[in-house]
């Protein structure tokens, strides 16, 4: 008797929503790494333990803990525009739009907070405002678009992308080392642009790319909640994505809230390259001709967060923890390339987690059936 | 040989919380049309679908002329020659008649498609049953009849013996619904078996041998159509007696609320104004049927009226205030409610809960959102709960049900409940009744009525003559985008309502 009612609750706790989220994600999260092992192993079978166990460890490959505080640091700073770019596309995605320019508004929020800190010496916050104001006004051109002209988000998007990297690298060749194809650092050319760390980056060995962008990013997730779920405007834009018709007929007005949505998505990806940027860890390569991975990536991300924001913030970390892990793959066995393949073998995997989630629900419902 | 095409004998089948089929048997003779008949949720569809093999069934068992079989899945269904014109077509928008009668039955020769044969056979079957097509036209070009025809071709050209019909009338014009009963009668009379699904009373009567009822997931009875009536039948299905005609006390009109006057709206699909030149008043306390065939231009009227499209011309007075330019919201807010035509298109966001939609118009008010643009969860639970008690919507989960998973009667009854509680001046009611059963219409009416003594103006647009001719206090005739008619209810029959309505005759407004 026991024993049944320990089953029943087991089930119920199976059948509920959250629950199976998490299984649903954890088992894609295995059967990437077991994939990514798998590629290791035909490519050379002596390395792939330890590699997968390198990528897994990322900064615990450091033995001493105060090297590995300061690492896990660094995949904590990049871990925040990450999240921001899942929120951007988690946003958009629950108001009903797909927003695969994500990586493109993150470009331009590169651009202009690099080129106002570097050309005009300008404070952190202003070059956050810029690149913030930068990418939400792209996103805003594809929901214009999508309002007024019925074209579709996903192609504006795209199109968008290629224009914002050319521009960019454009505009920030005129603040690049005269050396390399890399903007200027902002250590030595602008101090003021770098984001404060308030303190952080004692908490990790002083590593001090630790910003308040990080803790900002968590709050800013919370904030997507928040709006999402318990607003009057999340409300209004989650009708207008379900259906716009209905939301037209209650009195919403549709076009704005379309473009406000993707104009709010933008703004989470431009903040996403400024917190990035600003905070010192990587510089622009004005010779990249590829858009930046981080909108992509952000997708992936969302979905493994099973588009809940605050799920979010795990998911953004798991793929930055496997994207920096990767790059302490053993060169000497393996290629350069290898951990960026390793790593979006898994990414890849993470997107299938909505996947998972629907055929753990028929198995349950068959079990039901059965009954 | 049995007597018997298809025998689905004490079918049980459970969904989480619900018993959707209790014990239900249903035996289809050879040859003849069989009326399944119900209330929306009555467990009809789930009946149907695991005759379709789409769900399994716990208790009970079919036979198949005689012999029991398994249906595991739709393919098994077709085999056995089951074949079913769904309620919303299945159709390939941008292929021609054809090519959908024979998708995935396709005749080909090394690897390359042999439309001959096909082709030979669809028009010997057109012809032998009198299902006009055009096998060349695009599905998108043709009409609803036609696709209809198409896809009782799509049956046949399978060999299907036992034909399901899904509400086909729904969606027909009066004079298609005649020639779909004339070719249903020749598919009884060339040995097919139908299965009629629908809640139009005088349709099964027309046309079905036997009827079987079900109600609330249970089998009340299976009758033969020449020893019933209509009274019966839905006293059966609602499980208590139904007033056919509408009880009320002589309107009392008195100020006028809605003021049209020389109002257009241009068209989307020609050239034409959709509606052209049309003045009319309503006045609080009386209800105002629009009545004409589909496609008339009492959409675009209605768009009109609630703002979804400007005016090309002419204005609209609410209580004596031009709102001609005013917004939908505004629109609502001065005291307009409109149930409207298409309950899934504009009524509801089917993904957001039964209470999402019941605040959709209000949600914004200070009693559901505070200072802070925060939703008062609280408030909108209660006030939804309220709404779903004294309206009678029912639904799986209560007021955090999806309404994608409530019935279309339950779904119209919300949406009903959303705009009366709104307390307007001026209520639309577009085809309130569309595809809801024989109870719920009942309640509609008396909802309307309700309003109209309480003081309302109604404005009703309907394509039914008999709530045409039942429920307002006066008709306004709408052909061609104009009106061309204004009576009473008791100074006209239904013949001469129909000339009007056709256009053979006009009468100018005074």
């Amino acid at each position: 008797m026991r024993r049944e009612n320990e089953k029943k609750s087991f089930e119920q706790l199976l059948n509920r929503e959250g629950v199976q989220s998490l299984i649903a994600s954890f088992i894609c999260i295995v059967l990437g790494l077991l994939a990514g092992y798998i590629v290791l192993l035909c490519i050379n079978p002596a390395g792939a333990g330890r590699a997968i166990v390198s990528i897994l460890k990322n900064f615990m490959y450091f033995p001493r803990p105060a090297v590995a505080l300061e690492y896990f640091g660094s995949t904590l700073a990049k871990t925040a525009p990450l999240l921001m770019c899942t929120l951007s596309i988690l946003f958009a995605y629950k108001v009903g739009l797909f927003n695969i320019g994500a990586s493109g508004q993150y470009a331009v929020g590169a651009g202009l907070s690099l080129y106002l800190a570097l050309a005009f010496q300008m404070p952190w916050f202003v070059c956050l405002a810029a690149a913030m104001v930068g990418g939400g006004i792209l996103g805003g051109v594809a929901g214009a678009l999508k309002a007024y002209l019925n074209v579709n988000e996903v192609i504006a998007g795209i199109m968008l992308n290629w224009i914002s990297l050319y521009s960019v690298n454009m505009l920030l060749t005129k603040v690049k080392e005269s050396s390399t194809t890399y903007t200027g650092a902002l250590r030595t050319n602008s101090p003021g642009a770098l984001l404060p760390s308030m303190g952080l980056a004692g908490l990790f060995s002083g590593n001090k790319y630790v910003t308040i962008a990080i803790p900002l990013s968590v709050l800013i997730a919370v904030w997507v909640f928040v709006v999402m779920e318990k607003t009057k405007l999340g409300y209004e834009l989650k009708a207008t994505g379900l259906n716009k018709n209905a939301a037209k007929y209650a009195g919403m007005k549709e076009k704005r809230n379309m473009i406000l949505t993707m104009v709010i998505s933008g703004c989470l990806s431009g903040l996403g390259a400024a917190f990035l940027y600003l905070s010192g860890i990587e510089q622009w390569s004005c010779a990249q001709t590829a858009v930046p991975a981080m909108g992509f990536n952000g997708i992936a991300a969302a979905f493994l967060g099973m588009l809940h924001p605050i799920g979010g913030i795990f998911s953004a970390y798991f793929i930055q923890h496997i994207t920096s892990g990767g790059s302490y793959i053993d060169k000497m066995v393996y290629c350069s390339q290898i951990s960026d393949l390793i790593s979006a073998i898994i990414i890849y995997f993470c997107s299938f987690v909505l996947f998972f989630k629907v055929c753990m629900k028929r198995q349950l419902s068959k079990k039901k059936g059965g009954q | 040989m049995g007597e018997f095409a298809i025998e689905m004998l004490h079918i049980t089948k459970r969904f989480a919380g619900i018993v959707a089929n209790d014990d239900i048997t249903l035996q289809l003779k050879k040859g003849e049309i069989h009326a399944l008949l119900g209330e929306n949720g009555a467990g009809k569809s789930t009946l149907m679908s695991v005759l379709f093999g789409l769900y399994q069934p716990e208790e009970g068992k079919i036979y198949k002329d005689g012999k029991e079989v398994e249906i595991r899945n739709p393919n098994d269904a077709n085999d056995l020659g089951i074949g079913m014109v769904h309620q919303h077509f299945k159709l390939v928008e941008c292929f021609s008649v054809l090519d959908n009668i024979i998708l995935g039955m396709e005749t080909t020769k090394g690897g390359l498609l042999k439309k001959d044969d096909a082709r030979k056979k669809v028009m010997e079957l057109s012809e032998r049953y009198h299902l006009q097509v055009e096998p060349d036209a695009l599905i998108e070009d043709i009409t609803v009849g036609m696709q209809q025809r198409t896809e009782i071709l799509k049956m046949l050209y399978r060999d299907n013996e036992i034909l399901i019909f899904d509400e086909p009338t729904a969606v027909l014009a009066v004079q298609e619904i005649a020639e779909l009963m004339q070719i249903m009668k020749g598919l009884a009379a060339e040995g097919k078996s139908i299965l009629f699904i629908s809640h139009k009373l005088n349709e099964i009567m027309e046309v079905a041998d036997r009827c079987t009822i079900l109600r609330k997931g249970k089998y009340v009875g299976t009758v033969d159509i020449k020893d019933t009536t209509p009274e019966k039948l839905s006293a059966m299905m609602v499980g208590r007696d139904v007033s056919f005609t509408v009880d009320k006390k002589p309107a009392r009109p008195g100020r006028v609320v809605l003021d049209v006057n020389h109002m257009s709206v241009a068209s989307n699909r020609h050239k034409k104004d959709a509606v052209h030149d049309v003045s009319f008043q309503v006045k609080s306390g009386e209800i105002v049927c629009v009545a004409g065939i589909d496609g008339n231009g009492q959409t675009e009227l209605i768009y009109g009226l609630s703002g979804l499209e400007p005016l090309s011309n002419g204005t609209i007075s609410l209580n004596g205030q031009d709102v001609t330019r005013e917004s939908i919201r505004q629109r609502s807010i001065l005291g307009t409610s409109h149930i409207p035509e298409d309950r899934h298109k504009h009524g509801l966001v089917l993904d957001y809960s039964l209470e999402n939609n019941i605040v959709l118009e209000r949600y914004f008010e200070p009693e559901f959102t505070d200072r802070f643009g925060l939703l008062k969860r609280k408030e909108i639970r209660e006030y939804a709960q309220r709404l779903i008690e004294e309206y009678d919507v029912r639904s799986g989960q209560g007021a955090v049900s999806v309404t994608r998973s409530m019935s279309g009667g339950n779904q119209q009854k919300a949406i009903i409940a959303r705009e009366i509680d709104k307390n307007p001046d001026f209520l639309i009611a577009v085809q309130p009744t569309r595809g809801v059963d024989v109870g719920a219409i009942e309640f509609i009416h008396k909802q309307l009525i309700a309003q109209r003594d309480a003081g309302k103006a109604v404005l009703l647009v309907s394509l039914e003559l008999d709530e045409v001719m039942d429920v307002p206090d006066r008709i306004l005739v709408m052909y061609e985008g104009e009106l061309v008619g204004e009576f009473k209810p008791d100074e006209i029959t239904v013949e001469e309502l129909g000339l009007y309505m056709t256009g053979a005759k006009r009468r100018e407004q005074a």
